[in-house]
């Protein structure tokens, strides 16, 4: 890596300005993550840790997802690490679980409200007209009711099974989306590369997908990174509401639920899946942070 | 110190001046020890390509250097006080009030929210201590000197309520409030009509000739500074090349250099009459939301030769390329196409009809996609219209480079990996891979610098020897035109005023907005500006503006 690096400074040079792609996008890459700043490392290797745990949750788990394997409410021990919740359910257990059906159906909603908020965000910025007016005022309504509300409603409406939680969320989400990639969408399609695309006859598909996309992906990735945030933050708080994700799956937000009362009697235990929560948001903002920073053009001046 | 130079007139002494500037965490030397001196009431010269630091030494000279810059050695004597080592707070209390600079961008330097006359009272208010009606009096008096309509109450008006020539002279009368000992004037008419432009650079000539007011004038544009500065100061690549008097400059230059940038005015093309016609604009009417921006417009051009479309901003030339391409339908009238009539909307012509009228278009850096490479942006109109792929569309990639004569490494490139006049050919290289009769050129030298404008004329007069493809050529310089056109079409306010051969257009009898276009170019004369200016006041003709 640091040979192919030293190889392209004198090309670097030689064109005297940024041709970091000349050394393949690893290497760009690395170089964008030394020059990192702490928390974004801190952020990186947190989520870096959640997803390792969600992936081999089997391997760490003591126990079974669902088993039941003590008395109720036991403190902690050497066999139980955190205790045991309301039906003697192994804590730690529940724990690493919860990280893999959280993030993972938290990932699977943010994705699914990218496809359709971003898609119809840049079918809006190339066609404008009147597509561009009814999508937009659809939007507004969406997100003129208050989203946890709306999507406590409708989930009572169609019933609380994860595939309706995953999208109604979604749907509800996109609508941030949607103005996101509609806006940086129209300061691409005004270009005249995307004019050029349109006089060679390119289809719609080609000109959203070829010419746009890959111009709005950095403020899109930061984007996913915060709705991922907000996505995560409205599942847990749905579960804590018991009309998100049902038992006995186990899940951050419907397990401080179960386990709230322990704190009356001083027991840390709810906090850790609460905790659990904080610090994977507080992790992904970190990185998103950084990110924005390293692709909105802003520099330190002084 | 200070009574010696006040003595010799010495206002502003550089000395090795030096710069360095960083890009991914390098530092490159971007102005390698530049001098000059400048006596009061002088005005100096600054010309040189971009990238040639002429910017950046317009800056150094207030003791300023960019974000990502700094002044890494030399001194910049200004009245006896070294600037480039002044402390923050003497510098600031010099500049705006001894020491003033006016941006290529008047609209970008104004504050949309307040008045003119506010943001000229801004520095005298706070830099004199004048009262606010002393201060309102001489910028009234600031704005007749620079022949802004309406002195008393143009100030009133917000900067989107003037023209952008109005608003670069009110941006001259905002820096000259204080009365500084020096201007420094960055581009002051790039970006305007060359009837505009006249107004502009005859006000500023007036005004500091008037004041006695020292000045540096940058620019990229020979015949501008011609007419504008004393002594003139040739830079290149971050060196002075040569310094002289302006008109010892101009009769005799010395250095190599100097002497390929006075050469590139003269390119000049034999016209030819065309042999049957490939596009005929019949009667077209276009426009946006009700406003006709195109008003019974007819446009020939002849195949294999070049029809140059000249005019102002605001006349109509690219919304007759809209019109054309079918990007906007025109409301009424045809356009048509070896022989046939192409549909309106883009939307219904054929991929044929499309093939064969290509485009390329003012400014290469919003042309290219950026997240593509050469090979992409090449290769996709290959597949498109000709459905090569493989080994043979990499083959007619590499022709296609050849023909632009770049190597065929650039393939790899992506548009912020090459220089503008590369990107520019890279343009080109997209149009020719449709192989079309037609290419519409909107404006595609003019953000260019002169050396690469040349080259890349030369390379569009090439290809249309080799391949024979017809040109439309819109543009506003007329030294362009003279360098590529067959035959010209003047178009005014929406309308043709007429199109004939190069000869028959540039030789009188003119028509009335002709020869006033025509008499509007900076030529590279000191006197012309005065002479024309002197001229036009005893013919005391209504300027159609």
């Amino acid at each position: 890596m640091t040979l192919e690096a030293e190889r392209a400074v004198p090309v670097a040079r030689a064109v005297a300005f940024r041709a970091s792609r000349w050394r393949g996008p690893l290497a760009g890459a690395w170089r964008g993550l030394r020059k990192a700043p702490v928390s974004a490392w801190f952020g990186l290797s947190v989520i870096g840790g959640y997803l390792v745990v969600a992936v081999v949750a089997p391997l760490i788990a003591p126990y079974g997802e669902a088993q039941v394997v003590g008395n109720q409410y036991e403190a902690w021990s050497a066999q139980f690490p955190f205790g045991t919740d309301q039906l003697g359910r192994d804590l730690f257990t529940r724990l690493v679980y919860g990280a893999r059906n959280t993030i993972g159906i938290a990932v699977l909603t943010t994705m699914l409200s990218f496809l359709l908020g971003g898609a119809l965000g840049l079918l809006a910025a190339v066609l404008g007209g009147w597509i561009d007016q009814a999508l937009g005022r659809l939007v507004d309504v969406l997100m003129a009711i208050p989203q946890l509300i709306f999507a406590l409603m409708l989930l009572s409406i169609f019933g609380p099974s994860v595939k309706n939680l995953v999208l109604i969320i979604a749907v509800l989400d996109s609508t941030r989306v949607f103005r996101l990639s509609r806006a940086v969408g129209m300061n691409v399609a005004v270009m005249d590369f995307v004019e050029a695309a349109k006089l060679r006859g390119e289809r719609l598909g080609w000109i959203m997908r070829r010419e746009l996309l890959p111009n709005i992906m950095p403020p899109m990735v930061a984007e996913f990174g915060l709705r991922f945030c907000f996505v995560f933050l409205t599942i847990s708080a749905l579960s804590f509401l018991g009309l998100g994700i049902q038992p006995p799956t186990a899940d951050w937000g419907s397990m401080v639920r179960e386990n709230a009362t322990l704190i009356n009697y001083g027991d840390v235990t709810p906090l850790l899946p609460a905790g659990a929560i904080a610090l994977l948001t507080v992790a992904v903002n970190c990185v998103v942070d950084w990110f924005i920073h390293q692709t909105s053009g802003l520099r330190d001046e002084h | 110190m200070t009574s010696t130079d006040r003595r010799d007139g010495v206002l502003l002494e550089v000395r090795g001046l030096r710069l360095a500037g960083e890009a991914d965490e390098v530092w490159h030397e971007i102005v390698k020890g530049v001098d000059f001196t400048l006596r009061r009431g002088e005005v100096l010269g600054l010309i040189g390509e971009s990238g040639a630091g002429k910017s950046s030494v317009g800056l150094a000279v207030m003791g300023y250097a960019r974000p990502g810059c700094r002044i890494t050695a030399g001194a910049v004597l200004f009245d006896g006080i070294d600037l480039a080592r002044a402390p923050e707070r003497q510098k600031r209390a010099i500049w705006g009030r001894r020491i003033a600079y006016v941006a290529q961008s008047a609209a970008a330097a104004f504050n949309p929210a307040h008045t003119l006359i506010e943001q000229c009272l801004e520095a005298p208010v706070r830099h004199r201590r004048r009262s606010g009606d002393e201060a309102r009096r001489e910028a009234v008096d600031l704005f007749q000197k620079l022949r802004l309509p309406e002195p008393e109450t143009i100030g009133f008006r917000y900067p989107h309520q003037v023209s952008g020539g109005q608003l670069q002279r009110a941006m001259v009368a905002m820096a000259m409030a204080c009365a500084p000992d020096l201007i420094i004037f960055d581009e002051p008419t790039t970006g305007l009509d060359v009837t505009t432009q006249i107004e502009v650079l005859a006000a500023i000539k007036a005004v500091v000739r008037q004041v006695r007011t020292a000045a540096i004038y940058i620019t990229h544009d020979l015949a501008v500074v011609a007419q504008m500065a004393d002594r003139i100061v040739v830079l290149r690549g971050g060196a002075v090349v040569e310094e002289a008097p302006t008109r010892q400059m101009l009769a005799d230059p010395k250095a190599p250099y100097t002497k390929s940038l006075w050469a590139v005015r003269s390119l000049r093309k034999a016209e030819e009459a065309g042999a049957g016609l490939l596009l005929q604009v019949r009667n077209v009417s276009a426009g946006y939301r009700g406003v006709r921006v195109l008003d019974d417009v007819s446009v020939r051009v002849p195949r294999g030769r070049t029809v140059a479309v000249v005019g102002e901003s605001g006349s109509g030339k690219t919304t007759l390329a809209r019109a054309i391409t079918g990007l906007l339908p025109p409301l009424a009238g045809e356009v048509v196409f070896d022989g046939r009539a192409l549909p309106r909307a883009l939307k219904d012509r054929d991929r044929e009809s499309l093939r064969r009228l290509q485009m390329i278009y003012q400014s290469p850096d919003t042309a290219l996609n950026p997240r593509q490479r050469v090979r992409e942006i090449l290769g996709r109109p290959l597949e498109f219209y000709r459905r090569a792929s493989g080994a043979a569309r990499e083959r007619r990639i590499g022709e296609l480079l050849d023909m632009i004569e770049l190597s065929a490494g650039f393939a790899d490139r992506f548009p912020g990996e090459l220089s503008g006049g590369q990107k520019q050919r890279i343009c080109i290289a997209r149009a020719l891979a449709a192989e079309p009769q037609l290419i519409i050129c909107d404006e595609v030298t003019s953000a260019l610098d002169q050396l690469v404008q040349e080259e890349i004329l030369k390379l569009l007069l090439r290809l249309q020897r080799e391949l024979g493809v017809s040109y439309l050529f819109i543009t506003h310089d007329l030294a362009t035109v003279k360098a590529i056109a067959d035959e010209i079409v003047v178009m005014w306010r929406g309308r043709v005023v007429e199109q004939g051969m190069k000869s028959e257009v540039l030789t009188p009898p003119h028509p009335e907005y002709t020869g006033l276009l025509l008499s509007s170019v900076p030529e590279m004369d000191p006197d012309w500006l005065d002479t024309l200016l002197a001229n036009r006041a005893g013919e005391a003709r209504p300027v159609p503006v």
